[in-house]
């Protein structure tokens, strides 16, 4: 597969952009999420204040890291769960390649996990001749189609049933249909028996609890739950910016995470993973890792501000938001993380020089900060960012030149006033009703004409006239 | 009372019948309006495209300018909303932080002005025509805009009203992201024009007119029939100011 990098951003928006299903489909699930998100929170009138509470705990957690990663560790110890700390994405693949291959792992089972995407896991695991399947059915299907999911809660948003159905038929040979319930029982028949045949099985984490050493994965399909307690080994990766301080915690964040997510009052299944089965006739693994994943996070919590970016809880509903998001979906980005979240933390994780594009596609407009359930306030962290990479000198050297000159003129009254006239006086060279030309504004939504007098003249000599 | 006019750059270059119009409306609600000389741009382009430093010695002029005024006001939510809140945000010189202080609490957008400080309910104006409303992004998110200008525009006489889709869906505006993502700028003023179509308004009236001439643009291009007006122009039309 292709490196993902947000330095296509540009290319990969002229081919979004021109897939009209594509459009369509983003469009509409986006649009019915923030709907079902919009009526369940009308119910709950301490929705605001949940947001505060939140923000304040995670504020808390991300202030104080690494005294709570080091609770975490050891309670998680006490409970039986062995931690692995990974700095970056290839000391994590790494760690997870030899609990593979101290166990003789050739089968493994996946629940839903975006730090395993941000990481290549899979490819990875699949490259070391080990069998690798997505049961999530979004990441099912994304997996099937050599894709990496477009958004954070809904992997495969941007295909339609037809796009399913299709894809259904070509690789795994089914009669074509593009009803949604006979789809997912082809789905569900080819994952089922992989999770008895399974080795180990890896997953992610929503909140890992600090004072209890556990974890938990919040899902919909059940299928993490069979991830977890089917194999005898079980993996889950974990970002460091993930815990919580204790299970007194857990019930805010639960309650504002499904109607961001989904729209739903509750998820359907939270499942807490609080060490291997203690006695042999138990359900559950016999083995628990953690992998601590680092790769760029820690970076980000030298910044105090920018750091709020951390307490994100990966609900999407920023995505939902986004106007940019809707018109492009989630390849766009170039990354694991796309939309506005995605936007912010691209710079942070992978460098200015990478992540040089990401907050600039981005209109300003707030929608995201208004929805995000922790409040981050990513409108504000994007416009800082986009100063980092003014400042480490990602920009173009015409923009910046251009903005030099632009700053000088405009605090010289005199010389701004000589200078400005000048469109005016070329919009009267031009034939009536026709616009200079200004970069964005063709023929597709041309500006008006220049004033040939501008609100100044125009001001002072209607107050002559009175 | 007398306010200080802050013309946007748009008002100023492209657009300056709506400043005209927002002159006369206050001028009829009996305040005393002044044009202070040597304003320039309040540095928004700059800063929301990262370039902080450049915007520093703008922030400072408009400051320097604006500061002892009774009310600053200009017909644009991104502009106050640049100055209400970002200023806030940068290292802006010891003298010019003091002066801040005070301007940040007397700068308002025009239909907040009119609303929540001259409490002006009903203007007694008319106007015949079916409109809508688009709800730009600075003004409703990022300073809180939301009633006033629909308040005003409720107001008016044998005006109908219809209230289009998605009123606050950004319209692809966003400055400089209409040049840098052009085509994703497009694509959303394309959107918008469509639901203003919907409704069958013959104008779609905002308070911004960046966003305006953006919406405008589109309308025209493609042959559709709803014209954009600015809120102030509205309030003059209607009052046959």
């Amino acid at each position: 597969m292709q490196k993902l990098t947000p330095l296509n951003i540009k290319k990969n928006v002229a081919e979004a952009l021109s897939d009209e299903r594509l459009k369509k489909a983003v469009l509409n699930a986006t649009l019915s999420s923030l709907d079902s998100r919009e009526n369940i929170i009308k119910e709950i009138p301490y929705w605001e204040e949940l947001r505060q509470k939140t923000n304040n705990i995670k504020a808390e957690v991300i202030n104080n890291l690494d005294k709570y990663l080091e609770t975490f560790e050891r309670n998680c110890e006490q409970n039986g769960i062995i931690i692995h700390w990974a700095k970056d994405d290839v000391s994590a693949r790494n760690t997870i390649l030899k609990i593979a291959s101290d166990n003789n792992v050739k089968k493994i089972v996946k629940s839903k996990s975006l730090t395993t995407e941000e990481i290549h896991l899979n490819d990875a695991l699949i490259e070391n001749g080990i069998e690798t399947l997505e049961t999530d059915l979004g990441e099912y299907i994304v997996q099937l189609k050599g894709q990496v999911p477009s958004h954070l809660i809904i992997p495969a948003l941007h295909l339609s049933k037809e796009d399913v159905g299709e894809l259904f038929t070509e690789k795994l040979g089914t009669e074509y249909t593009n009803v949604p319930e006979e789809l997912l029982l082809v789905a569900r028949k080819n994952i089922r028996k992989k999770f008895l045949q399974a080795d180990m099985g890896i997953s992610g984490s929503n909140f890992a609890i600090a004072e209890s050493g556990s974890f938990v994965v919040v899902e919909n399909e059940a299928n993490a739950h069979l991830t977890i307690t089917m194999p005898k080994i079980h993996v889950a990766v974990i970002g460091i910016e993930k815990l919580i301080p204790n299970m007194e915690a857990l019930p805010y964040f639960l309650k504002l995470l499904a109607p961001s997510a989904t729209g739903q009052k509750s998820s359907t299944y939270v499942n807490f993973i609080g060490g291997p089965s203690r006695n042999k006739y138990g359900e559950g693994p016999e083995e628990v890792h953690v992998v601590l994943v680092d790769n760029g996070r820690s970076r980000v919590l030298h910044d105090k501000q920018l750091r709020e970016t951390l307490q994100c809880i990966r609900c999407g509903a920023c995505l939902n938001s986004c106007p940019v998001y809707q018109q492009i979906g989630g390849h766009a980005y170039g990354w694991v993380y796309m939309g506005p979240i995605g936007a912010a933390l691209a710079p942070q994780y992978l460098g200015t020089h990478e992540g040089k594009y990401s907050p600039y596609l981005c209109t300003l407009c707030s929608e995201c900060y208004n929805v995000c359930p922790v409040k981050i306030n990513l409108p504000e962290h994007l416009l800082t960012l986009r100063n980092q990479i003014v400042e480490d000198g990602e920009t173009e050297k015409v923009e910046k030149a251009a903005m030099k000159t632009f700053s000088f003129v405009a605090t010289r009254p005199k010389l701004y006033n000589m200078l400005t006239v000048l469109p005016a006086v070329m919009q009267k060279m031009m034939p009536e009703g026709k616009s200079l030309s200004v970069p964005g504004y063709g023929k597709e939504r041309p500006l008006p004409p220049f004033d040939k007098l501008g609100f100044k003249k125009r001001y002072q000599e209607g107050k002559g006239k009175k | 009372m007398k306010v200080a006019l802050f013309i946007p750059c748009i008002t100023e270059h492209l657009l300056p019948e709506t400043g005209i119009s927002m002159v006369k409306v206050l001028e009829h609600l009996g305040v005393e309006v002044e044009y202070v000389e040597n304003q320039t741009c309040c540095g928004q382009p700059a800063f929301n495209s990262g370039y902080h430093d450049e915007v520093i010695p703008m922030a400072e002029h408009f400051i320097e300018l604006f500061a002892d005024k009774e009310f600053v006001i200009a017909p644009s939510g991104s502009c106050v909303g640049m100055v209400r809140v970002h200023y806030a945000r940068l290292p802006l010189n010891e003298k010019a932080k003091s002066k801040y202080k005070t301007l940040q609490s007397k700068i308002f957008e025009f239909t907040e002005f009119l609303v929540d400080v001259l409490k002006v309910k009903n203007l007694g104006g008319s106007f015949a025509h079916r409109v809508t409303y688009h709800q730009s992004c600075h003004l409703g998110n990022e300073l809180g805009i939301v009633s006033q200008p629909r308040e005003l525009i409720r107001s008016i006489d044998n005006i109908d009203f219809v209230e289009m889709e998605n009123a606050s869906v950004c319209c692809g505006f966003g400055g400089t992201f209409s040049y840098k993502f052009e085509d994703i700028s497009l694509s959303l003023v394309a959107q918008k024009s469509n639901y203003i179509e919907a409704t069958g308004a013959e104008y779609c009236i905002g308070a911004d007119s960046s966003c305006l001439m953006n919406i405008e643009g589109y309308l025209k291009a493609h042959n559709m029939k709803a014209r954009t007006m600015h809120i102030a122009d509205l309030l003059a039309k209607s009052l046959n100011l």
